[in-house]
């Protein structure tokens, strides 16, 4: 097979979303959502082709370019091309987003059906899917930076699904703009690296000898290196998009989108978009940027706590699960700040691994929520109780994404979690205590949440909770395979910063620290939650302020609102309207007023009365010669 | 011949137009000769992209001279190349969709017709003239209109409105003239004064000279372009202006400043243009920033297309003061982007009031309900301003964007970035409208009886959209041969 049948996985949901988008007062539903998601099998199966082809049948894992064209030339070097680029990162994102994709496309059937906006929910994921693998395959940065925003404004539509909801259209509206405003800083980094690079492209960019690179550590700006202000301010465009402190304040309140867009773009794939962008920047951060990649670890362990200790106080179960991602990213981010290059890149690849098996169980996670949702009509994990009785298959699946998360072997977050600990410890104990701890306080959270979800006391629900149907039912089973085995794959061997095989080792001390910590979380969860209890109440009321801090998310969002709002609306742009009105504006008219006035002051003089000239007349020539006496003598 | 058609076919049916019996023939006349004058712009497309790729490399093609004052050495010079031909394209489309969005026009259907396709006239001249007195003749015509279409047929304070955009222009004018008149008394082409562009841009014009002149022309034609702090004509005119006036002003009129500060200023003064650009890339970079902060707490629809106009028309400027390719180049791609989609949001903008009765964004809501084509319509408008990959802004502000960095010195990209900014507030604003109008619950139970989008509208938003995503999805040929024009200009 050879590698040009790529192009059909991206052209394939961008068909679906056209025609789905141009077709859809015509099509019927059913029609419309098994081309969506019958094109979506297609791409998969394409991509483990691709996947299979790449990683088993040739020796060496080397970028290829099985496609390009020349798309808008600036200069004689810069220009954007659209293309394909094959290696082993954009590969393995290739099958997770095919995959998750094709899961929540099936799930989504079952989860939407009778939604009066169906064809266009279809439509406007199949443009995510498009966007998304665009972003992955992307051959330069401008080309990634396109698909960037195209997945932003897929995400938009889609958190705005239910665009007669305030909450929803004010969150969509939030996600965009903070993305935006990282953006912002994304694009000046672009700028400033192709500048003095000349070029976009990543072949070029990512090779360890550029001249140019290299060349350009040595020009400063403001004490740094303009290389790590370019690389940080890249790096700005990845931390908002995945999330990171502090930019994350969009994430949480996505969670107004239908719950299967949660699970695929605020959880599996866009999010980790900012990670990916890191890996795929990352020979230039390892080599030139060190600064830029210090910052990486820092937001990310940051990221990593602040996001834990909130999921512990919510109370919304799709919020908990969005602080979770945010968590579980700055894990990822984490990983990637303190990897080394070639044979010290554990990091690098545990980040990757993490990506990958994180993409699985958190798509389940939102996947089971999702079946939650769906029966019950509410969010509110108080409200909720003894699911386990009405919904056995979800509750299964439900514990199967639970112990992933939490990192109890043999399921998949054990071993990606346990590399990223390993290259945490071999870096620094401080980023290594922050990681265990977090992994402790993930195993409280998430089985929080599956206490009292799936146990405690019985609720009287409006209608008897039912198990969701079939359709729903097999992604997530498919899912909670995935999660329960993709731990074993031996992940250095495909993915590792050089693209050489990078063995991995369980490290033993670390992997009973990280299983201790889970295992406790887990036990303080069951004492406090398995049945009910006065303790969590006895502990919140104890710490007091605190709590609601937490609760209240460290009160963030009200900066941001005061920012906004106090700041930037009412100091900056209400004066700049009025000023343009009463100052400018009012500058042009006192033109206008003052010609009038003039003219009609001085109009007397043509009054057309003889006797008046010739006063007039007679009064200058008085006048000039009373001068002319006068400056003589 | 190709090119004199072009304004024969307008102003023949302006013409025509003035003998129709009643509305239905004057919108039939008008509909048909815009299409004509569409067809004919897509063919000199069409034979100006052959002539090219024969090898053709000449400055200027399709051009002649028609003798007409000898004595003061005015002549009709005409010619076009690729940015000429590219706003050609532009205004057609524009014309063409402003006579489907005035299809409910029913008060002196017959004169506003005509006077809306002698202002078209008037731009397409424009574009074709290579001597300077006759484009400032055609400059004058396409702007005179204006005033009787705003004054006659606007809404709201349109006396006011009319004669302040008016007296703005033509103060505007005044300068132009003074410096057109100086550009001429310094010409010696062959022993005598010249008006004709191509002449002229061979004459090395002293220093002293440049200096005064370059401003001046700058200014008169900045402020059609909306350049700070010459933009307060262009709320008020919207505001009062008509649908289709209000497409053409913003969509085609504004452009002419770009494009004379383009071909005249910089083209003829290139020095001063270099040793002056700062003081103008900082009036520009304000009205970029200002312009975008300012629609922020603006609550009128027209008010706030107005101002965001203001902001991207500053960037046309903005980036042609950076004097290189490729920034020029996303200057003449803004100017269309641009032109599309602000024609697109004021002819939606006609529509939505014409349905609702009211252009104040928070007394609206929910429209998406009701009126989904509009609705959809308007979403993309909106992505399109605020640049996303796919349709036209994006392509043009990019170029812009990478251009103007391309700049070596410090103070350019530093300004550059700054400008860049504008690309969060333009989001923050496009949202809050397309949130506040089409979004969330029907405000007014009314609303649910409205009716969506006739056929001419559907006609005239389809037409906009399909230009607008053509350019997005397909930028090269139109970004080629703005490219290979610009290596004359800016030599």
């Amino acid at each position: 097979m050879s590698y040009s049948v790529t192009i059909f996985i991206l052209i394939l949901p961008l068909t679906v979303f056209v025609l789905n988008g141009l077709l859809s007062n015509k099509l019927s539903h059913r029609l419309a959502g098994w081309l969506a998601t019958g094109s979506m099998g297609i791409a998969t199966v394409l991509a483990w082709l691709t996947a299979y082809n790449y990683f088993f049948q040739s020796s060496s894992y080397e970028k290829l370019i099985p496609f390009q064209i020349t798309w808008l030339r600036f200069t004689e070097t810069l220009q954007i091309d659209m293309g394909i680029l094959l290696d082993p990162i954009s590969v393995m994102m290739l099958v997770v987003i095919t995959t998750v994709s094709l899961m929540v496309f099936l799930y989504s059937m079952g989860y939407m059906q009778g939604e009066k906006g169906f064809i266009r929910y279809f439509s406007f994921l199949s443009l995510f899917s498009f966007s998304m693998l665009g972003l992955v395959v992307a051959t330069n940065l401008f080309q990634l930076y396109m698909f960037w925003e195209l997945v932003g404004v897929s995400s938009y539509l889609l958190i705005g699904y239910y665009y007669d909801k305030p909450e929803a259209v004010a969150a969509a509206k939030k996600a965009f703009i903070v993305t935006r405003f990282a953006d912002f800083g994304f694009l000046v980094g672009i700028l400033l690296l192709s500048y003095y690079t000349g070029t976009f492209d990543f072949t070029k960019i990512t090779n360890p000898e550029n001249a140019a690179i290299a060349g350009m550590t040595g020009i400063s700006f403001m004490g740094l290196s303009v290389l790590t202000l370019a690389l940080t301010l890249i790096f700005m465009g990845g931390a908002g998009k995945s999330a990171m402190f502090p930019l994350h304040i969009w994430l949480p309140d996505a969670m107004e989108g239908p719950t299967p867009v949660s699970a695929l773009i605020h959880a599996a794939t866009m999010v980790v978009a900012g990670v990916f962008l890191v890996a795929r920047m990352f020979p230039v951060f390892s080599f030139h940027a060190p600064e830029a990649l210090d910052a990486v670890a820092f937001i990310g362990a940051f990221t990593l706590l602040f996001a834990a200790i909130i999921a512990c106080t919510q109370t919304d179960i799709k919020r908990i699960l969005a602080f979770s991602t945010m968590s579980q990213i700055g894990y990822m981010m984490l990983a990637l700040g303190v990897s080394g290059y070639g044979s010290e890149g554990l990091g690098f690849t545990a980040s990757m691994f993490h990506l990958f098996t994180h993409a699985f169980f958190k798509a389940l996670l939102f996947l089971g929520a999702g079946s939650i949702i769906h029966a019950l009509h509410k969010n509110d994990i108080r409200e909720m109780g003894n699911l386990r009785k009405h919904q056995p298959i979800t509750h299964i699946v439900f514990l199967i994404a639970c112990l992933a998360i939490a990192g109890i072997p043999p399921f998949a977050g054990f071993f990606s979690k346990d590399e990223i600990l390993s290259a945490a410890f071999a870096s620094n104990p401080i980023y290594f205590g922050i990681a265990a701890l977090a992994a402790g306080l993930t195993a409280f959270y998430m089985f929080r949440l599956y206490f009292l979800v799936f146990w405690g006391n019985e609720r009287t629900y409006e209608h008897s909770p039912h198990e969701s149907p079939v359709l729903m039912l097999i992604p997530m089973i498919v899912l909670a395979i995935g999660s329960i085995f993709t731990g074993f794959i031996p992940f250095g061997n495909f993915v590792s910063s050089d693209s050489q095989p990078l063995q991995a080792h369980l490290n033993v001390t670390v992997a009973i620290i990280s299983v201790m910590m889970a295992i406790l979380g887990i036990t303080v969860a069951w004492i406090f939650y398995k049945k009910e209890s006065l303790l969590p109440e006895k502990i919140s009321n104890m710490s007091g302020a605190l709590y609601h801090t937490v609760v209240r998310k460290f009160y963030i969002d009200e900066i941001y609102l005061f920012i906004t709002r106090k700041i930037i609306f009412n100091l900056i742009s209400r004066p700049i309207a009025w000023f343009d009105r009463h100052i400018i504006d009012a500058f042009m008219d006192f033109t206008a007023t003052a010609t009038n006035w003039v003219s009609k002051e001085i109009k007397g003089l043509q009054s057309g009365q003889l006797q008046h000239y010739g006063y007039i007349f007679l009064s200058g020539v008085i006048l000039i010669v009373l001068v002319m006496i006068f400056t003589n003598t | 011949m190709l090119l004199i058609s072009l304004i024969v076919i307008p102003a023949l049916t302006a013409l025509a137009v003035m003998f129709a019996r009643n509305a239905q023939q004057v919108k039939t006349l008008s509909a048909t000769g815009m299409s004509i004058q569409l067809i004919q712009s897509f063919y000199l497309l069409y034979e100006f992209l052959k002539e090219r790729s024969a090898g053709n490399s000449e400055t200027v093609l399709f051009g002649n001279r028609l003798e007409w004052y000898p004595s003061l050495h005015i002549s009709f010079d005409y010619g076009v190349d690729g940015i000429s031909v590219a706003m050609i394209l532009l205004t057609s489309i524009v014309i063409f969709t402003g006579v489907f969005a005035s299809w409910e026009v029913k008060d002196q259907a017959k004169e506003f017709f005509a006077s809306l396709i002698i202002l078209a006239t008037g731009v397409f001249g424009f574009f074709i003239s290579l001597d300077l007195f006759v484009m400032f003749l055609f400059f004058e015509l396409a702007v005179i209109p204006m005033y009787l279409l705003i004054g006659i047929w606007g809404s709201g304070k349109k006396e006011y409105s009319a004669m302040k955009l008016t007296l703005m222009l033509m103060a505007g004018s005044a300068l132009l003239v003074v410096g057109i008149l100086g550009i001429y008394f310094h010409s010696d082409v062959n022993g005598s004064h010249s008006f004709n562009i191509i002449d002229l841009a061979n004459q090395n014009f002293p220093m002293e000279m440049q200096r005064i002149f370059f401003p001046l022309t700058f200014i008169g034609f900045g402020v059609i372009g909306a350049l700070f702090p010459f933009h307060t004509w262009s709320p008020d005119g919207h505001s009062s202006a008509p649908t289709a006036v209000s497409m053409l002003h913003a969509g085609v009129l504004m452009k002419l400043g770009g494009y004379g500060c383009l071909k005249v200023a910089i083209y003829l003064m290139p020095q001063a243009a270099n040793e002056m650009a700062w003081i103008f890339l900082i009036l520009t970079s304000i009205s970029v920033i200002y312009g975008a902060l300012g629609v922020i707490a603006q609550t009128d629809l027209k008010y706030i297309n107005a101002y965001s106009s203001v902001s991207h028309c500053g960037l046309v400027l903005f980036a042609l003061l950076m004097l290189n390719k490729t920034a020029s180049n996303g200057a003449v791609l803004q100017m269309i982007s641009h032109g599309l989609m602000t024609a697109l949001f004021f002819a939606l903008i006609g529509m939505l009031y014409s349905r609702t009765h009211t252009r104040i964004v928070h007394e609206m809501g929910g429209l998406m309900k009701v009126l989904p084509f509009l609705s959809v319509c308007y979403v993309i408008a909106g992505l399109a301003s605020l640049g996303l990959p796919g349709l036209s802004g994006f392509v043009a502000e990019m170029t812009i964007f990478v251009g103007a960095f391309q700049h070596p010195d410090m103070f350019h990209r530093v300004i550059t970035i700054i400008a860049i900014s504008s690309i969060v507030v333009t989001a923050v604003y496009i949202l809050r409208v397309v949130g506040g109008l089409l979004m969330g619950p029907i405000k007014n139970e009314e609303y649910n009886n409205l009716k969506d989008a006739t056929w001419y509208e559907r006609l005239a938003t389809v037409t906009l959209i399909a230009a607008i995503v053509i350019i997005g999805i397909a930028p090269l040929w139109l970004s080629d041969i703005i490219m290979e024009s610009l290596g004359v200009i800016l030599r």
